[in-house]
């Protein structure tokens, strides 16, 4: 048995290097005074100091936040209206909306850029940083209701009925009782719905109007004239933060 | 016809949970201001009739009235009812404080009047300084006050209790007994309490209703209960009781005499009214073991009953002794004597003796 986990314990090392070797790899390089990516040639922060003053990296940073936020409202909103909704529904019906919502998290992501371009084009809706925004607040809808619903189904329906009781009408219920209750979860599904949002590349892509540029689409684009320490730097930020930020989100959501 | 003075009033409740009938015709009226207990074995229909009353539930057949008023269509928010949950349900992100003050600020209470009314009711079930504390806080004992008192500061016309003691210790459940009958008084207002615990409805209803299998078998005081409980199930699940069944031989006006296949002789009994007895009927007779007396001696006492039987196992219990004394193969009796001189006979098993009691302490019932 001891030998087994050994080994067991040898192949997890294994597929945690494999998982995480390329991004610490790609951390250290952040700080390589080389511009040749491929040696080392010591420490420096200088490319650090190169992000912070490129306005077109600064402006896309901007609106990957705005995109971010306003998704994130528009998501938190709709998915908690239906996470809370779906609980006054039959078992059946419930079901069916329920697993109906698992689609959009696995046709491909290609799939839906395409079919959101081709909607905003039928609809003549220019695109723009808008589209990005309903873009994201759309895949965010799914995840924003999983996390919320894990919760909800995890509260004593006691204390709604005890809140009905008291003389609370429904919406005093969910104001007094339901929502605060779900705040963990709400904030938790925010977090990761703003991470998400901050990291799509292809949905963006497809619905991005001119001038719409988000920071992985200004990578993306860096990139098409060759790698850069710079580029090694932004990407480190960029893992640093939506570690951290999902991190957090897990963090409230165990709460 | 209604009853106006009544508090509650249940005609003919029907509850159906896919084929089975969870609640079977039930029909029940409590007057103001009695304290009205739901008694029997789980299953047995009485939280279904609790919820129905609250709200909660949708009677599929049957009307509730409280106070007079048909709560067909009224939901639980509307109700002049409060109910306090076995689970207690107090809200976790409030204190006690904010707790207690929900029902008034639902209402819409001035600040000041949800104020006064806060501080009266956390008085009343004495926890006047835990009012900043959460309910993760306090001890089993004090949520479950914070509960009564959540409830109670809304002036409920019946105030609903589910299993209120159930997850209380030994200790804590005998002092809220007498605690909860004490805050009625003070409330003024009816208490309709679920339980499966017999001692627990005893002591505190001024009324029982015993449920088994969706319906109610009986109602009455705790005494009636006790001492003329109308069937076998009344008798077994209130106290313990003495069993013995047997074949009506001869009928002498009121009195008929009874022998069983179980034991050896036979026994008088006072036939009562309302069954029709009849030469060959057969009858069980309960008798409950404080009502028993054991006697070495062949002299009885006028009115007395006995049988023979010998001492099978005596169980010493402080106050009392308990003797199981064995009458035939099948039937074995729960005796108690009080530990008082006469019950320091030095009984021990193997001893043959008699089983003796008054003729009318023996409850007759037809199978």
């Amino acid at each position: 048995m001891k030998q087994a986990g050994g080994w067991l314990w040898r192949v997890s090392l294994a597929n945690l290097f494999f998982l995480y070797g390329p991004i610490a790899l790609l951390i250290l390089f952040s700080f390589n005074a080389s511009r040749l990516s491929a040696t080392w040639q010591g420490w420096t922060w200088q490319w650090y100091r190169a992000l912070w003053v490129n306005q077109s990296l600064l402006d896309a940073t901007a609106n990957s936040l705005r995109v971010a936020t306003v998704s994130t409202v528009l998501a938190l909103f709709l998915g908690v209206g239906l996470a809370v909704g779906l609980d006054s529904l039959s078992g059946r019906r419930q079901r069916q909306i329920e697993q109906s919502l698992l689609l959009p998290l696995v046709i491909p992501e290609v799939m839906m850029g395409v079919s959101l371009l081709l909607f905003f084009v039928l609809l003549q809706i220019p695109l723009s940083l808008i589209t990005v925004m309903m873009g994201h607040a759309l895949f965010n809808v799914p995840v924003v209701v999983i996390i919320v619903r894990a919760r909800l189904k995890k509260l004593d329906p006691r204390l709604m009925e005890a809140a009905a009781d008291l003389g609370a009408t429904y919406w005093n219920t969910l104001r007094h009782v339901t929502i605060p209750l779900l705040r963990p979860a709400i904030l938790g599904a925010g977090l990761m719905a703003f991470t998400i949002s901050l990291d799509d590349f292809i949905v963006t892509y497809f619905t991005a109007g001119p001038g719409a540029t988000t920071l992985p689409l200004k990578v993306y684009s860096m990139i098409k004239s060759g790698m850069s320490p710079e580029i090694n730097a932004l990407s480190a930020l960029f893992v640093i933060v939506s570690m951290g930020l999902i991190g957090l989100s897990l963090l409230l959501q165990r709460r | 016809m209604v009853d106006q003075s009544a508090s509650i009033d249940i005609a003919s409740l029907v509850k159906r949970h896919g084929a089975t009938l969870a609640v079977d015709h039930v029909s029940l009226t409590v007057p103001r201001g009695e304290f009205f207990s739901l008694l029997g074995p789980s299953g047995a229909g009485k939280t279904s009739v609790l919820r129905m009353i609250a709200g909660f539930e949708t009677p599929d057949e049957g009307t509730i009235r409280i106070d007079g008023r048909s709560m067909e269509a009224v939901p639980p928010n509307r109700r002049p009812v409060n109910l306090v949950f076995q689970s207690y349900a107090l809200f976790p992100h409030m204190t006690v404080a904010e707790n207690v003050a929900f029902g008034p600020t639902m209402q819409g209470a001035s600040r000041a009047d949800i104020t006064s009314r806060v501080r009266l009711a956390l008085d009343m079930v004495k926890l006047s300084s835990k009012e900043e504390r959460l309910p993760s806080q306090l001890s089993g004992g004090e949520q479950q006050r914070v509960a009564l008192a959540r409830a109670l500061v809304n002036r409920p016309s019946v105030l609903l209790l589910d299993e209120p003691l159930s997850a209380l210790d030994q200790q804590l459940r005998q002092e809220m007994q007498v605690e909860l009958k004490s805050i009625q008084a003070r409330a003024a207002c009816t208490f309709v309490c679920v339980t499966h615990h017999q001692e627990e409805a005893l002591t505190m209803s001024d009324r029982v209703a015993v449920m088994h299998q969706g319906r109610v078998l009986q109602v009455g005081s705790p005494q009636d209960l006790y001492e003329a409980p109308g069937s076998a199930f009344v008798a077994r699940f209130i106290g313990v009781s003495n069993e013995l069944r047997g074949i009506v031989r001869r009928i002498d006006g009121e009195r008929a005499i009874v022998q069983s296949p179980e034991c050896i002789g036979e026994i008088q009994i006072v036939l009562p009214m309302h069954l029709p007895i009849q030469v060959g009927s057969p009858v069980t007779v309960l008798i409950r073991p404080e009502r028993l007396r054991l006697s070495t001696t062949v002299q009885r006492l006028s009115g007395e009953q006995s049988l023979a039987a010998s001492v099978d196992k005596v169980l010493y219990s402080g106050s009392d002794r308990r003797y199981l004394v064995r009458l035939g193969e099948h039937v074995v009796w729960n005796v108690r004597v009080p530990n008082d001189e006469s019950g320091r006979n030095g009984l021990v098993p193997g001893d043959n003796l008699s089983v003796r009691w008054q003729i009318s302490d023996a409850v007759v019932l037809s199978e």
